[in-house]
């Protein structure tokens, strides 16, 4: 372990570090670099899932690899290691948290089991916090022994492009450097939003970038947003104990089956979390003793209401990660509404050398695997003498996610993105809404199958079910194609998953029909659906 | 055209398809005509449709072959048959009763294919009556409506199981920030009392279902007297006789006594386990079938001794390697294995709630013995069909005189046509509740609702629920070899770690998934297993694309939800021929 650290210390290589002072001279050294001369094969900007996967693919395959990574902190300041979104402020801390969260009802359960334990059990956030930082560094330490092991460079500098082969990086204390490749791929991502004009908000709010890595329990808590981030995170929030608020302007999961979001939220409210509706927030105020006073006004009453809490939470979308990459030194376009960086379908963009894959390209599904195959297929048509291309239409027919804005839910969901939303009752969904589906098809050719169902394991402690539902859309002419599948319960991306190939498969009801259920699983309760809506029957499931 | 012809077969007394110049169907009209019964020939051979008549047949019956005789609209056979039944007294049987039987359809078992098998004949509008009696097992447990699953299988058995992962749960939750007093104890009372609750509200939800669709059902030991006839014995020992014109035998299985000294005296089964007044302390839990293992799974959960003895292998007929794993899971849980051992005594040292029990046991391999003493025994070696006291010897419906078992077509029925079955008794069938609930309402469409659709045996998917559950669907590696030779097979495999286990700190390199493919069948995939958790929750979903035609470039295109296990299927792609190593070392 030490002669790693070690090696990875070294990890300059045969590079200089220069200091700003000096750094003029060697520019025009790299510049001069021409084809063969340069430093890499290949550069890539930004070590998140997408880019790793992409240096790693072209160092198998003998290139010389370089990886810069840098994240610039967070108005509150928080920063993290290697490995971008999903591992260190996206999908891993989040399900990790949730798990906290379900544990906490898991020992509410226990006695009823037979388990001796005292009840209430209290929740200290520091611990978890710790437990799961100490994961998540652990994997920003997986990554970087990967770079190494195949022999990627990594450079922990911000860059910016200097000519269209060149770009600078710059270190946290401000020493530069000069890298040059013959292809550069760009993966820097997204980062959250933060509202506009409202008063305070970036002053006192933080965002997902910081509620994983806090130290301190963030106390009574404001979750503005309706989106999954919001919902997830006023999930485990609530599911550890603290009083969370989520304020939604609209609608919530805009873009998901709406019955299911109602069912999600529904769930949360009946569970502790607070809802305000139809409300959007004006004002943020730190008072004397250090709490947050939230001014917001309520549209459908017009009137203004006000809260105090101790963390204000936004969840309201995401930017690309673009500003600082001086991509018109090196004459890469940009989308002049989202900032997002417009490529072919080789993931070229305007200088044919440049690509971008990730979350920080126009018009791509914001998700992790997604991210992973086209770095990996990018790689091996640059220097595998493949020509696979990059299936978006396929893979947006079915495809993971990660934690993600508001604006490409919508879009995800309706272009039949498997996805799981880790709210306290998770909800998980592939193909067409419920809506989506009448709309394309018309109400009369559609028939969605349906059942409230109670797990096995809810029985023994008596928890409520009530919001433990599963449908099916499918075509009604037989043999009854599935255009969607909405699963509100238990263990939903695992049920999820299976379904999604099945549906990919060209799945018709039938067919579900007549696969054999596992027994006593909740899955089950997918392969016995047997109520449409349409016949009006009740579809409570008794009995077996 | 079908529905013409069972138009045909429903008025008619007698039916006969046949084709003029066939000489079996020319003995066949003739022994009606010898019993002078009125009979309607149709002779395919003359009518333009015959051949596609040929084909509805084959479907309705499973017989292509003419004559095709059907007699009160039970579907009789051939000549061969027709003369068997002649000799047997069935047919003048089937020839006088017209609906002189007290009802359509008598259904012996009330377990979970009975029941479904008889719900759904009542929704066709059929009189319908459910026998079911639950023999007291030699501990005395006894139980009610709903057999096997609900009683003493499936239901307790993962509510336990459930349990016993809260003891796990509880220990990782101080990992995620709950904290209290580490030293938490089972109480074993508290969790059978409420499982038990549980399930007399199951049994009284399955009773309230048969009133509800008329269903008749009498708390009654059934037995074939003569054809047709079924005598029903109470628990004072009353006896009632009634009729049926058809009837499906749904009695199940019941857990298998060893035959040695002290079994039936001081050991357990199943049976007795789930209702069990007191904690069973340390156990010996003999047999390595899922039962046996997914007992002392959870006995060990609760912070019991458990030993497990085993004859042979584990998980018989499961994939092997995936078998070895859940027991290598076990036993570095705590649960001990006595390898290769079989007992040939118990003795009581105490009475007691739990007592004191000494068992010998031997070896299998040489003469070496040992002996234990334990507060349980749990005995899991296998279940025995109980079809050999229900009379069928009197009315000529074969079993298997070795298993017990009842082979039956493939539309359940059995060697005397008015005569089927459905559940684990049936021979070389999955022994598995919902196979048994979903070829009990197929039969009932099939026997009164003009359906043809007949229970699809193959892919059937399954979920061992041992502390590291087990999920499989198709075929095993051995298996697949077997079949489809191993140079034609592409086996895909990985280790996993599943997220929620790093903070944990739970085992890496543990849970594995495995696939195996046809290589020259596009890499279809023949077999699916998965040992991690949620493993039936993953499985089920699989098991639906497998119905329709997965292959392993179908699991490549698909992307995975993120963070799942079940993801790991998405981007399998070390072959196990490669040999490259599987471990996991970072994410």
């Amino acid at each position: 372990m030490a002669a790693m650290a070690a090696a990875l210390r070294g990890v300059g290589g045969r590079f200089r570090w220069w200091t700003p002072a000096v750094a003029g001279g060697v520019r025009g050294a790299a510049q001069g670099a021409v084809a063969g001369q340069r430093d890499y094969d290949l550069l890539v900007i930004g070590g998140g899932s997408g880019g790793l996967a992409c240096a790693k693919e072209a160092a198998q395959l003998g290139r010389k690899v370089a990886v810069v990574d840098y994240v610039e902190p967070s108005p509150r300041g928080t920063r993290w290691g290697l490995g971008g979104t999903c591992v260190n402020v996206g999908c891993i801390p989040k399900k990790l948290m949730h798990q906290a969260a379900l544990l906490g009802g898991l020992i509410r359960d226990a006695p009823h089991y037979g388990w001796e334990v005292a009840q209430p059990v209290p929740h200290d956030w520091r611990k978890m916090a710790e437990a799961v930082q100490n994961h998540v560094k652990s994997l920003n330490w997986g990554h970087r022994v990967q770079l190494h092991d195949r022999k990627v460079k990594y450079f922990n500098v911000k860059a910016g492009f200097v000519d269209e082969h060149t770009v600078r990086g710059v270190a946290k204390g401000g020493k530069e450097i000069l890298l040059s490749a013959d292809h550069i791929v760009i993966a820097t991502g997204g980062r959250p939003r933060y509202p506009a004009h409202i008063e305070g908000a970036l002053e006192y709010g933080i965002t997902s970038d910081d509620i994983f890595w806090l130290k301190e329990s963030p106390g009574k808590t404001l979750v503005v947003g309706a989106s999954y981030v919001a919902l997830e995170c006023a999930g485990f929030l609530t599911g550890i104990g603290l009083d969370t608020t989520v304020m939604m302007r609209s609608i919530p999961l805009r873009g998901f089956d709406q019955q299911m979001s109602s069912l999600v939220t529904e769930h949360m409210a009946s569970h502790g979390t607070r809802f305000l509706r139809g409300c959007t927030p004006s004002q943020v105020r730190r008072l004397p003793d250090g709490q947050l006073q939230v001014t917001w006004e309520d549209r459908t009453t017009g009137k203004e209401g006000t809260g105090t809490f101790n963390t204000v939470l936004w969840a309201v979308g995401r930017a690309p990660d673009t500003r600082s990459l001086n991509l018109e030194k090196a004459g890469v376009d940009t989308s002049p509404n989202t900032q997002k960086i417009l490529v072919d379908s080789r993931e070229a963009t305007s200088v044919p050398h440049i690509y971008a894959i990730g979350d920080v390209v126009e018009g791509r599904p914001e998700l992790t695997p997604t991210a992973v195959m086209a770095g990996r297929l990018l790689a091996q048509r640059l220097f595998g003498g493949s020509s696979d291309l990059m299936d978006y239409d396929k893979v947006s027919s079915l495809a993971g996610r990660r934690l993600q804005p508001g604006e490409a839910e919508s879009e995800a969901s309706s272009s039949g993105v498997p996805t799981t939303v880790f709210t306290p009752l998770e909800y998980g969904c592939v193909g067409l809404s419920e809506e989506e589906a009448v709309s394309r098809h018309g109400q009369e050719r559609v028939e969605v199958y349906h059942a409230h169902y109670k797990p096995l394991e809810f029985t023994v402690p008596g928890r409520d079910a009530s919001q433990c539902y599963v449908k099916m859309v499918c075509l009604r002419e037989p043999p009854q194609l599935v255009l969607g599948l909405h699963f509100l319960g238990p263990n939903a991306g695992e049920v999820t998953q299976g379904f999604a190939l099945g549906i990919k498969c060209g799945a018709s009801y039938v067919q579900v029909m007549q696969t054999v259920g596992i027994h006593p699983t909740c899955s089950e309760e997918i392969v016995k659906l047997r109520i449409s809506k349409r016949s009006g029957l009740d579809p409570t499931v008794t009995g077996c | 055209r079908r529905r013409r012809l069972l138009g045909l077969i429903e008025r008619s007394r007698v039916v006969i398809f046949s084709k003029s110049y066939c000489p079996h169907s020319t003995r066949v009209k003739e022994l009606f005509s010898s019993l002078g019964a009125e009979c309607y020939v149709l002779e395919l051979d003359q009518v333009d449709d015959g051949a596609k008549i040929q084909e509805v047949l084959l479907e309705i019956t499973n017989q292509k072959t003419v004559p095709n005789i059907f007699v009160n609209k039970v579907h009789v056979g051939g000549c061969d048959q027709t003369f068997q039944a002649y000799q047997s007294g069935l047919l003048q049987k089937l020839l006088q009763e017209d609906s002189a039987y007290d009802y359509d359809l008598i259904v012996i078992g009330g377990g979970s294919g009975g029941l479904s098998c008889a719900k759904e004949a009542a929704i066709l509008g059929k009189k319908v009556m459910v026998l079911d009696f639950v023999v007291p097992s030699p501990q005395g447990t006894s139980w009610g409506l709903g057999g096997t699953c609900v009683n003493v299988g499936c239901i307790p058995k993962k509510l336990m199981h459930q349990a016993a992962l809260l003891g796990q749960a509880l220990h990782d939750s101080g990992k995620f920030g709950w904290e209290y007093n580490q030293q938490v104890k089972h109480n074993w009372e508290t969790m059978t009392k409420a499982i038990q609750n549980h399930i007399r509200s199951l049994n009284f939800g399955y009773g309230l279902s048969l009133r509800e669709k008329a269903v008749a059902y009498v708390n009654s030991y059934g037995e074939f007297v003569e054809h047709h006839k079924i005598k029903a014995t109470n628990k004072k020992g009353q006896e009632t006789y009634y009729t049926a014109a058809q009837f499906v035998i749904a009695t199940g299985e019941r857990p298998r006594y060893l035959g040695i000294q002290g079994d039936k005296e001081y050991c357990i089964t199943s049976d007795d386990l789930f209702s069990l007044p007191y904690c069973p302390g340390k156990t010996l839990v003999v047999g390595a079938s899922y039962v046996a293992l997914e007992c002392a799974g959870f006995l060990a959960g609760f912070g019991l001794d458990v030993t497990v003895m085993v004859r042979s292998i584990l998980l018989r007929g499961f994939d092997q390697e995936m078998a070895e794993k859940v027991g290598s899971y076990m036993e570095q849980h705590g649960v001990k294995f006595l390898w290769k051992f079989i007992p040939v005594m118990v003795q009581q040292l105490e009475k007691g709630s739990p007592g004191k029990l000494k068992v010998l046991a031997k070896s299998t391999e040489g003469t070496e013995t040992i002996e234990g003493v334990y507060n349980t025994v749990l005995l899991a070696i296998g279940r025995d069909s109980c079809t050999r006291k229900i009379g069928l010897e009197k009315i000529g419906v074969k079993i298997n005189e070795k298993s017990g078992k009842i082979p039956v077509n493939d539309v359940e029925q059995t060697n005397v046509p008015y005569v089927y079955a459905v559940g684990d008794i049936l021979e070389g069938k999955p022994e598995l509740t919902p196979v048994a609930i979903q070829s009990g309402k197929l039969l009932a469409r099939r026997l009164f609702g003009a359906s043809l659709e007949k229970c699809d045996y193959i892919n059937v998917p399954t979920t061992v629920f041992t502390p590291l559950e087990y999920g499989c669907c198709g075929l095993s590696e051995e298996k697949a070899i077997e079949v489809y030779k191993k140079e034609n097979l592409e086996i895909y495999h990985t280790l996993f770690w599943p997220l929620e286990w790093t903070v944990a700190g739970r085992e890496n390199n543990t849970c594995y998934a495995k696939i195996i493919c046809n290589k020259f069948d596009h890499d279809r995939v023949l077999g699916f297993h998965i040992l991690g958790p949620n493993a039936g929750e993953v499985t089920q979903g699989f098991a639906a694309a497998m119905k329709c035609g997965l292959t392993k470039q179908l699991l490549d295109d698909t992307i995975g939800i993120h963070p799942t296990c079940g993801e790991v299927f998405t981007t399998l792609e070390i072959t196990k021929s490669s040999g490259l190593d599987i471990t996991q070392k970072g994410c």
